[in-house]
């Protein structure tokens, strides 16, 4: 079975895993139809772009995809008649270590996802889509498939849908195993047949020069898939579930040492992060504490389970105060992560009990980063591995006094100095653990040369 | 799944089938804004059906979509899923990354080496190059990185089915229930 548990917790409330989730629910179009399916596309249709693209802003949606950009204003970005091709191209790339949403949607719910592809690409003025999925999910590849033919023919997609003169064709694209091609820009050079090295942003900006260089959406699989709950709740009701700046429900994907792993979908800020790891994720194990949780997928920086977070808030005379609190305390959404210098990236939390090596912890992401860099800047093709390295010598017994500063400095030397933000993703873990737990690295770090 | 390779070293190209052609073409009616586009999708296919890809593979392709055999070779040696080798007939994938990690994959992955029959180390030397090969050339294993199922590690793929929460004593009996024996 799937990483959803049957029963939602009290505190769930399912959108995104509404349909998928119900007894018997088939990923068909006789099924999804049957649960109200398409008739936002209806609602959509009578609409006018631009009335989408606002409900779309004022529903406070985030991007699911990691970078949590505000989706209405990405949106925005696209002008309606500048004459070009527009391009939607949907990221089923879901290869952030610690997420597991997409996969679900993309098996179970594919109409769910289209319904949203159509309403998009009509609010953007785009005629050709593409679903890009990771071909470790070649079931989802034919499900979808077979879902885009299903509802062309019912009349959803392909010319003139529904008789409104709106035309749109969509194609699934699979990826072939990088973890690169979920940056956007490198899924857009993998979509064009090139190696996919990430282009630079200025002026690379999917919105501007995208897909055959022509203005291109990228969104998330469930980032798209919460727009027809937009129009079907309407935004201010949509946008009231979440934090102000953080609307609707998320997706946060449990897994590690804890009780109940899991994909929850739950009202963005409504549960603190004791409240997830405790009572909805069972807490630790038997007799075990936790150690370090790593809030927001692999890239995201670590949290030490018992650290406290110094903050400033606004008092009840707007003055701003000190405040501190502890970690388990941090409210689940995008302002309050960002708050704890971490992020609610793509939700994914990986939990790390007191059993737990922390050099080997790292040591396991810093061998993924190793091996996920293209390899075009140098500083991350050669950093990533020599920290890699570097992490795996510590561990077998060759840790050098100097290892921590050094690990430090390459780290430091790699963020903000490739084309792409695979060079934070491959540095946040090493400065994060370092800063977070050093009497760790200090204790395997004991040879003086 | 992975049959027809020409085991008796004729090149691919010389034994493509008619509905291959069919397929290739309606994989290009995909992309009307660049055939290019199809490169990865034409890789795909030609993976899938000859068990890897050979040179007169990656010219074949490369002359379908007007382009030189060097646009199609940089793929295939960037990917990490297309190989130019033959692999095992059925392929073991065990997730390496840190919530797999943590339930104990690299058990599992060595619990899968030592049932078909394949050196640790071996495998190991392989990671990114090629696949190694069980001695009867039934299976072949790779270490991959996260499979997006971290809620239920560990995980793996056996073919083109995801198992999770695999123990290594299931091994045994996942292996007869989701590969096809040898010749
Ligand atoms: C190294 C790297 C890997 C990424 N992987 C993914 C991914 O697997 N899936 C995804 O949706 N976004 C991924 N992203 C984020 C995308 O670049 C992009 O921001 C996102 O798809 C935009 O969609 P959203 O606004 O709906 O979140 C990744 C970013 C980076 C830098
Ligand atoms: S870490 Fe194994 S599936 Fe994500």
């Amino acid at each position: 079975m799937s990483c959803i548990h049957p029963a939602p917790h009290p505190k769930e409330r399912r959108i995104i895993f509404g349909n998928l989730t119900q007894p018997g629910y088939a990923p068909d179009l006789k099924t999804y139809v049957a649960h109200g399916g398409y008739e936002q596309l209806r609602k959509a249709l009578s609409m006018t772009p631009s009335a989408i693209i606002d409900a779309v802003k004022a529903a406070n949606l985030r991007g699911r995809g990691g970078a949590g950009f505000p989706c209405g204003i990405k949106w925005s970005f696209i002008k309606q008649d500048d004459g070009k091709p527009h391009y939607l191209v949907v990221n089923g790339d879901e290869s952030e270590p610690g997420t597991f949403k997409d996969r679900y949607i993309l098996h179970e719910d594919p109409h769910q996802l289209i319904e949203g592809v159509a309403i998009s690409s009509f609010a953007l003025g785009v005629k050709l889509a593409y679903i890009y999925i990771r071909c470790e999910f070649p079931a989802a590849a034919k499900i979808v498939a077979a879902a885009i033919a299903e509802a062309k023919a019912a009349g959803f997609l392909g010319t003139n849908i529904l008789g409104t003169g709106f035309s749109l064709d969509v194609f699934v694209h699979q990826g072939a195993g990088a973890y690169i091609c979920g940056e956007e820009t490198s899924l857009i050079e993998s979509l064009e047949g090139k190696r996919p090295y990430p282009r630079i942003k200025p002026p690379y900006f999917p919105a501007v020069f995208g897909l055959y260089m022509n203005p291109t959406v990228v969104n998330n699989v469930e980032t798209i898939c919460h727009i027809p709950h937009i129009l079907r709740l309407g935004p201010e009701e949509y946008a009231k579930m979440g934090t102000p700046g953080d609307g609707g429900t998320r997706t946060l994907c449990v897994s590690g040492d804890v009780q109940r792993p899991g994909a929850y979908e739950l009202p963005a800020g409504a549960v603190t992060l004791r409240e997830l790891l405790y009572d909805i994720c069972g807490g630790p194990k038997p007799g075990r504490s936790f150690k370090a949780i790593i809030p927001g997928g692999s890239s995201a920086k670590v949290l030490r389970a018992d650290e406290k977070i110094k903050r400033k808030v606004k008092g009840p005379d707007g003055t701003m105060l000190d405040q501190e609190i502890d970690v388990l305390d941090l409210v689940m959404d995008a302002a309050s992560l960002a708050g704890a210098g971490t992020m609610i990236g793509s939700g994914g939390v990986i939990v790390m009990d007191d059993t737990r090596n922390m050099v080997e912890t790292l040591n396991n992401l810093n061998l993924f980063y190793a091996h996920e860099s293209c390899g075009q800047c140098t500083p991350c093709r050669e950093g990533s591995l020599w920290m890699a390295k570097m992490s795996s010598r510590m561990l077998a017994g060759g840790g050098v006094e100097n290892d921590p500063k050094k690990l430090k400095s390459i780290a430091d030397n790699i963020a903000g100095r490739t084309v792409c933000a695979f060079g934070e993703a491959a540095s946040w873990p090493t400065q994060s653990f370092l800063e977070k737990f050093p009497e760790e690295f200090a204790a395997i770090a004991t040879k003086n040369k | 799944m992975t049959g027809n390779t020409t085991a008796n070293g004729g090149r691919q190209a010389d034994s493509i089938p008619a509905n291959f052609i069919l397929e290739a073409n309606e994989i290009l009616s995909h992309y009307p804004v660049s055939k290019r586009s199809a490169s990865l999708p034409l890789i795909h296919l030609w993976q899938n059906h000859f068990g890897h890809i050979d040179p007169s593979g990656i010219e074949w392709i490369a002359a379908k979509l007007d382009l030189q055999p060097i646009n199609i070779y940089e793929l295939v040696t960037f990917y990490p899923w297309f190989r130019q080798t033959a692999p095992g007939k059925n392929i073991i994938r065990v997730c390496r990354t840190l919530s797999c990690a943590l339930a104990g994959s690299k058990d599992l992955y060595e619990k899968f080496c030592e049932t078909i029959g394949i050196d640790i180390e071996e495998a190991r030397a392989h990671h990114g190059d090629g696949m190694p090969v069980s001695p009867d050339g039934n299976y072949s294993i790779e270490f991959v990185e996260c499979l997006a199922s971290c809620g239920s590690a560990p995980v793996c793929m056996v073919n083109d089915e995801l198992h999770e929460r695999v123990a290594p004593e299931d091994v045994p009996s996942l292996l007869s229930r989701s590969t096809s024996p040898a010749n």
